[in-house]
């Protein structure tokens, strides 16, 4: 690695099969990846439910979980901290600096994502099958796993909105992982702290992966979009 | 107001007992009474906006009367199952025969019969060789088609059809209308709404005629196509526009 081209450096680092660097690719998707997946778990059912229902303050829900989905990271950040810290409710378990504090962030930043989305997409579905579903004997919550499954190219789309935010979001990571090497410094906190280093072969190197991964995210997306124009809808 | 119902409606399956539907302070349909015998085909007739899909999705229970009740006609047995098919189909995104099964696990068939019972209603309406393309690029024939097989795998006791062909070529037109009679032979009470007239004589035991949100006569068909008892009706099957809202025309007998 005599090569001075941080360009250079970066692609054959990735060649390379650098183990530091995959060790930040891999502890990154499995953060990242774990949010997700806990925040579909309780975005998807709790965006149908408040489609399907009417309820007091039902207004109010959706504003403040379409405005949520513009929560910037270091605030949900700054409020995972305030409770996992020594002094705050969650202090006793001792999360704070760790992945699972990262992935309980990240969770932060993409649940109102998923249950925004998925409200929106579940709440158009009903007004089409509402009669057609009722007809057949289904009530409200019968409905929604109808709905879920009906809706699965959209909701897939909103699961990978998700996963981007995720992937690319590095002040929440910062403020509750603390970066540190080898247990909670991920892709974007590395980028961040590399290039203030001035080791920028590391983190175009990460920059690179991390694009790609985006890049590949959207791409499905606007497939995914494709196939349910042609043959869904 | 002539709302008696045609002689002898015999074994009366579903009533409905002055039932009336008000939104938005509007009465859309005046306090009704209804009697749907079992067996044999009532058509529902009238202009736009006369009430007639209201009153089948009122009859059906997708909507709550304002007043009234609708009850089983044998006094305290239950309410038949019931179908509906609507103008537009609506269809899962999902197979054909998905269509069917989930249809089959809203009512309670058990999961092991649910594909036998399926593929026997695709069968029956000539979808078998459809049954796992997804059902939203189907043809509009097909689609309808699959929304009669649906409806058959239920085994409804009384099916209703809102404007069942009003979107479909001749030939597609042809299979529903073999299909409401299919269901009729086979026992199913039919209650459907149409615009065409030919249509109605085709397929009607007995016609419903409602304007203004009322049902101005209940006739036995061949009764009704040759002497309507209501001016509305006769200006009706004239061909003639019949302009509901504030219509002195419904109103004059």
């Amino acid at each position: 690695m005599n090569s001075h081209d941080p360009f250079t450096l970066a692609l054959s680092l990735i060649l390379s099969g650098d183990p530091g660097l995959f060790g930040i690719i891999h502890l990154s998707l499995q953060v990242s990846l774990s949010a997700v997946f806990v925040a579909s778990l309780i975005g998807l059912p709790l965006g149908a439910a408040i489609a399907l229902f009417r309820f007091p303050g039902r207004g109010l829900v959706i504003t403040l979980l379409n405005a949520l989905m513009g929560l910037p990271p270091v605030v949900a950040g700054l409020l995972v901290y305030l409770s996992l810290s020594r002094a705050g409710p969650l202090g006793q378990f001792g999360l704070l600096f760790t992945p699972t504090a990262m992935v309980i962030a990240q969770t932060l930043l993409v649940l109102p994502i998923i249950a925004a989305l998925t409200r929106q997409a579940i709440e158009d579905l009903w007004e089409e099958y509402r009669e057609q579903l009722q007809s057949m004997g289904s009530g409200r919550v019968r409905a929604i796993p109808t709905l879920l499954w009906d809706a699965r190219i959209t909701l897939t789309t909103a699961v990978l909105a998700g996963f981007g935010r995720a992937s690319a979001e590095v002040g929440a990571v910062l403020i509750v992982g603390g970066n540190i090497e080898g247990v909670t410094r991920v892709m974007t906190t590395a980028i961040a702290l590399e290039t203030s280093k001035g080791d920028l072969a590391l983190a175009l190197a990460l920059g690179l992966v991390l694009l790609t991964l985006v890049a590949a995210v959207n791409a499905t997306a606007y497939l995914l979009g494709q196939m349910s124009r042609s043959r869904m809808q | 107001m002539s709302q008696m119902p045609p002689a002898g409606v015999k074994n009366p399956l579903l009533e409905l007992r002055d039932v009336s539907f008000v939104r938005s302070g509007k009465e859309l349909l005046a306090r009704t009474n209804l009697t749907l015998g079992s067996g044999g085909r009532t058509v529902i007739m009238g202009p736009n906006g006369a009430g007639k899909s209201l009153l089948m999705r009122l009859a059906h229970g997708l909507l709550k009367p304002s007043q009234g009740t609708i009850v089983a006609g044998g006094n305290g047995s239950p309410l038949p199952r019931q179908a509906m098919v609507f103008q537009r189909p609506v269809l899962l995104r999902r197979s054909t025969i998905a269509n069917v099964t989930h249809a089959l696990a809203l009512n309670g068939v058990p999961r092991r019969l649910r594909r036998d019972q399926a593929e026997q209603a695709l069968e029956r309406f000539g979808l078998a060789d459809l049954a796992q393309r997804p059902a939203r690029i189907l043809s509009g024939g097909e689609q309808q088609r699959l929304a009669l097989a649906r409806a058959w795998a239920l085994e409804p006791g009384i099916l209703f059809l809102d404007e069942p062909s009003a979107a479909l070529d001749p030939a597609a037109t042809k299979a529903v209308e073999d299909a409401v009679n299919a269901f009729h032979a086979n026992g199913t009470k039919i209650v459907m709404t149409t615009h065409d007239l030919g249509q109605a004589r085709r397929l009607a035991d007995d016609v419903v005629f409602m304007c203004c949100g009322r049902i101005m006569e209940h006739t036995a068909a061949a009764r009704f196509f040759k002497a309507p008892a209501t001016a509305a009706a006769a200006t009706f099957l004239r061909g003639e526009l019949v302009l509901d809202v504030p219509a002195p025309s419904c109103f004059t007998h």
